[in-house]
Parts: structure tokens; sequence; C-alpha cells
């Protein structure tokens, strides 16, 4: 007979805010299970921290270091870590019994499995923010992030022509990181629009106050120092070369201050922000609101991080963007709040407990408001026109969902109808932003308005092999054996 | 083109895993993703698309975009960025969508 796994607490993905869940909770004695996609725990902010194969710590820096302090409590926690786990489905228990909580579907190394949890901390983290730009899906184009990701699991640098595009802290981080291997990138081609400052200055008491105030500037000063920054880029298209070659990236074309300029390039490097990764949450129900300043979706959580779904709560940046710091607090604020469902601490208890993360939480997003307003990724990167690509998978253009939208089409879901769009195998994960706002801009209302894409299970393409490897209980197989009836 | 620092070369060169790319033996460290390795043997490209027929190769490194699908061991839509190298591993570009076969 197949005993199907069991927990108080399913926690999913093991970044920062994933990590300091399952830490808390299992340390309150409640019986934790954490699922990640990776192979290895860190999320991607601290991605392969256990296996990188650079030791020199200066490369990657010491905010990347940090994340061994999550290592250990981990550990010890008694918490079940189930890495290369891909959760694809979950769904309310059908049973009567509804204290059962969750069935949740997943799969490991190609085999699907299920497990049963009473409650679910979502900790899916954030993913780049779409860059729609003519040329984005030439080979030879990755993302910011991508670029990061090779850097800190492999020991992997781009060679000749490498430019860095776009806005946001991770653009100079990663231009120090590289200078830090010896290895200089090209340019810097900084998309944020003059007067930014302005708009931005407000806000600057929270940055000032800032805990990375001195290393940002001092990150800053560095790359400038040593990297052609070409500031105020209004226009920005990847290339490719004359045939045989007009499949492949060749250069990139950008317009600064009035004046353009072509650069030979071999890789270019794209980033404008990340958003919140919430296919998952949107699939299980949670609702999902848009973020004026943040430019995406994010769930509607409380101070908990919980949701309008009972027993699924969402920490770190998967409920909104606000750093890697944050997500470790945000963490543990879910993990007790679980523990006080079920019953494990009082209201007393967990509120005693959450202020020293939560003071902790408030000193780590102090200045977030100045960064969000200086680096919101500006219209002309989110909102292309013509023959640029909208949704990669299906390859479906900005001017083909335009014109969609004078047809008569109103939102996103019906979108999928007209065009595919969002119906790839990355299941809308880099195109739903962009339709929401080519179909707000189009309509002249408010992206709120238009929605979003309905999200369904499988959140992940599953094929029937992995399906049909999932181990078979007595109810599935009585549920297809057809029974005499009896005379 | 990806270079790996002297640190992840070390490596590699200690306990190098071989794998075939197109046909051809190529060293890689253990560790790496199928689409690092393809990354580190100077190929952008991983598959022409579905739709249109078109290069397209290794974009988001986490899992998400779906661009770095091959074919590995002759199973097709295998997300190289998700998947380790293994020694004798057969990688190679994947032709579009695929044909139904009778």
């Amino acid at each position: 007979m197949i005993t199907t796994m069991k927990c108080d607490l399913l926690v999913v993905g093991a970044g920062p805010a994933g990590l300091a869940a399952a830490t808390t909770a299992a340390q309150q004695g409640i019986s934790t299970i954490l699922l990640d996609e990776q192979a290895a725990p860190g999320g991607q902010i601290y991605r392969a921290i256990t296996s990188t194969p650079i030791r020199e710590r200066k490369i990657l820096g010491d905010d990347y270091w940090h994340g061994e302090s999550l290592l250990e409590p981990f550990k010890h926690s008694g918490a079940q870590y189930i890495p290369g786990a891909t959760v694809w489905a979950v769904a309310q228990m059908t049973v009567a019994d509804a204290t059962q909580g969750f069935e949740v579907g997943y799969s490991v190394a190609g085999e699907a499995r299920m497990l049963h949890a009473k409650q679910i901390v979502l900790a899916t983290g954030a993913q780049e923010r779409p860059f729609p730009i003519p040329g984005w899906t030439l080979p030879g184009v990755i993302t910011a992030g991508a670029a990061q990701i090779l850097l800190k699991s492999s020991g992997m640098v781009p060679g000749k022509g490498t430019v860095l595009a776009g806005c946001g802290p991770l653009l100079y981080l990663i231009a120090w990181q590289y200078l830090n291997a010896g290895i200089k990138v090209d340019a810097l081609l900084d998309t944020t629009p003059p007067g930014r400052l302005g708009k931005a200055l407000p806000h600057v008491w929270g940055f000032l106050t800032s805990p990375y105030l001195f290393k940002g500037l001092k990150l800053l000063r560095e790359v400038k120092a040593q990297v052609r920054i070409v500031k105020g880029v209004t226009s920005l298209e990847a290339l490719a070369g004359p045939a045989p070659n007009d499949q492949t990236l060749q250069s990139v074309r950008f317009t600064a201050g009035g004046q353009t300029e072509t650069l030979a390039v071999s890789q270019l490097l794209l980033h404008q922000g990340v958003i919140p990764n919430i296919n998952l949450a949107q699939a299980v129900g949670v609702e999902q609101q848009w973020n004026e300043l943040l430019l995406c979706w994010e769930p509607k959580v409380d101070l908990w991080g919980g949701t309008n779904v009972s027993s699924v709560s969402i920490a770190g940046d998967g409920g909104g963007i606000a750093g890697a710091l944050a997500a470790e607090h945000r963490g543990r604020l879910s993990a007790l709040q679980v523990a006080h469902q079920l019953g494990k601490i009082t209201a007393a208890q967990r509120d005693a407990a959450s202020v020293a993360p939560r003071a902790a939480l408030a000193r780590a997003v102090q200045g977030r408001e100045f960064f969000d307003t200086l680096y919101q990724a500006p219209e002309q990167f989110r909102l292309p026109t013509g023959d640029t690509i909208v949704c990669r998978c299906e390859e479906i253009t900005a001017g083909q969902v335009r014109e969609t939208v004078s047809l008569g089409c109103p939102g996103p879901n019906q979108m999928k109808s007209f065009l595919r769009c969002g119906m790839g195998p990355c299941q809308g994960r880099f195109c739903s932003v962009t339709v929401t706002e080519l179909i707000a801009q189009e309509r002249n209302v408010t992206p709120q308005e238009v929605g979003h894409y309905r999200l369904r299970f499988p959140t992940k393409p599953l094929t029937l092999g992995e399906l049909a490897a999932l181990p078979q209980t007595d109810d599935s197989k009585k549920a297809v054996i057809r029974l005499k009836k009896p005379v | 083109m990806y270079n790996r620092l002297p640190e992840a070369e070390q490596a590699l060169a200690l306990a190098p895993v071989i794998v075939t790319i197109n046909g051809k033996a190529v060293q890689c460290r253990e560790g790496d993703s199928v689409a690092a390795a393809l990354l580190a043997a100077g190929l952008n490209e991983c598959r022409d698309t579905a739709v249109k027929d078109v290069p397209r190769g290794p974009f988001c490194l986490m899992g998400i975009c779906y661009d770095c699908l091959v074919m590995i061991d002759d199973q097709p839509n295998q997300q190289g960025c998700m998947i380790p190298v293994r020694s004798g591993m057969k990688i190679e570009r994947q032709h579009g969508a695929r044909e139904v076969q009778a």
C-alpha cells in the first residue's frame, strides 16, 4: 500500500523567505516539508551558495554570503528538505474532512508525486520583469539575472563584446561583481530617465537611513570609475547581422541625448527590475492587485503574508517585491502565524516572537520607495509597438496585441483565444504584465480594470509519462475499476 | 561566448564530466546545467522555435522562460537550465515543433 507523505506545513521555495519560514516553523515543533525546484538551497539571490565554484569571497560580495546564515539553522531545524522538486498543483482536499488541508502535486526527476499539507507558505520569489525591445529573443540576449546565475552557479563570465542595459541596482551590482572577477563589460546603457531623481527625492529620507546607502554608493563609484556608463538611454534595439547571421545577435543600437550609436556585441544582458513570481499563487486562487509604483501584479497579503485563501500565505518577494533581507523576516512572520493557526503558540506568544522580525523587516525596507521611484521601468521599454515580440513562446508581437484590442478584445484571457499569447510553456510568465499594460493603454483604462491571465494547474508543463509515474493508491485504483453489480 | 573563471576551470580539470553536444564531445564542470554547458561551449542557440522556426537560446536560466528547451538523450523539450550535466549525456539541438509519428 502506498502511503502519501503528510505534513502540517508545506513551504514552496528555498530562497531566504522559504528557508526562514521552514526553519521557524520546524523550531516550533511543526512537521514541515520544504520543496524547492533547484538542486541546492538559496533561491536565486543566494543561488548555489553551497556549491558555487567561486571561493574568492569578494567577487560575489558580503550580501551574497549573508545567505550562509540561513543554512545552518535550517539544517538543524528538523524541517524535511526535498530539492529538485517542482510543484505543479495545489488543491483543497475534496474529502469531507476539511482539516486535512491540501493535496499537492509535484515532480522530482520526471516523476510525479503527491503530499498532503494542512498549511502552505508560498515562497516563490521574484523573476525578471519582461524587457520587450526589438531583438530581445535573439540568441545571445539573456537577462542580467541569468548572467548572475551563470556566475554564481558555474563561475562563468561573458567574454569579449558584452553590454549591460536597462535600469535598477542589479545592473550595477553585476557590473561590480564582474570587475571583482577581473572582467570589464564594454558598456552599461542606463535607461533611467533624466528627472527621475527629482521624483524620487521626496523619499530620500528613507534612503538616507537605509542600510544599503554606503555600500550602494561605494559600489556605484567603483563601477563608474571603470566602466563606460551611458546615461539617459531612450531607445534600445538588439540587432542581428546580415545573412547567414540574420538570426544571431551582432550589435546593440541605442539612443542617448538624441545621439544614436551602434556597438558590436556578442552578449547583451538586459534588466529592468524584478516582479513577483505569482503563477502558483494565482492558480491557487490568491487575489492579485496591480501595484502602481512597481507596475506589476502582486498578491493581496496581510501583515503575516496571509491571503484570501484560508491556510495559504505568501512570504518574500512572491508577495510583493521588498528584497532578500526583507524576505527572510517575512518568512519568519508567516511561520509564526502558521504556528498560531495550528495551535502551537497563543496569539500573545506569536506577537511577542514577532517583535524582532517585524522591526528587522521595517529596517530592511527603508529606502525602497526611493529606489522604486528612481528605477521604475520607463514606458517605452514596457509598452512596445509594431513587430517587437511580446509573447516569446507563441511569438506574438505588440502590433498583433494592439490590433486585437481594436477588434474588441477587452482582456488578457480573451487575448489567449484570439492569439494564443500566454499559452506557451512559460504560461505567461514573460508576457503577463506586458499584455495587461498594452491592453490598458489601448483601452485607456487601468491595468487593474483590465485584469490578468487566469492560471490553472498544472502551473508548469507536465508530461503524461510523468503523471503516469504517480504512485497508485488503493482509492485511485478503485476509482477506475469497473465493479460488477451484485445481481 | 562565456568563459569559466580559473576556480571553475580547475574544478573542471580535476573531474571533467564528458557529454556530447550535437555529436561533439565536450568537457563540463560537474554541477553545471546543460544550458551553462552550451554557453560555455560557445553555443548561444539550443533550438529552433515551434512557431516561426527561428533560433533561440537560453534566456532566464532559472526555469521559467522555457527558451532553453533541448533534446537530452533523445527526449525532447528538456529544460536545459534545470538539468545538471551527467557523464555520457547526449545533448542535441531541438528542431521546431514535434512531428506526429505513425
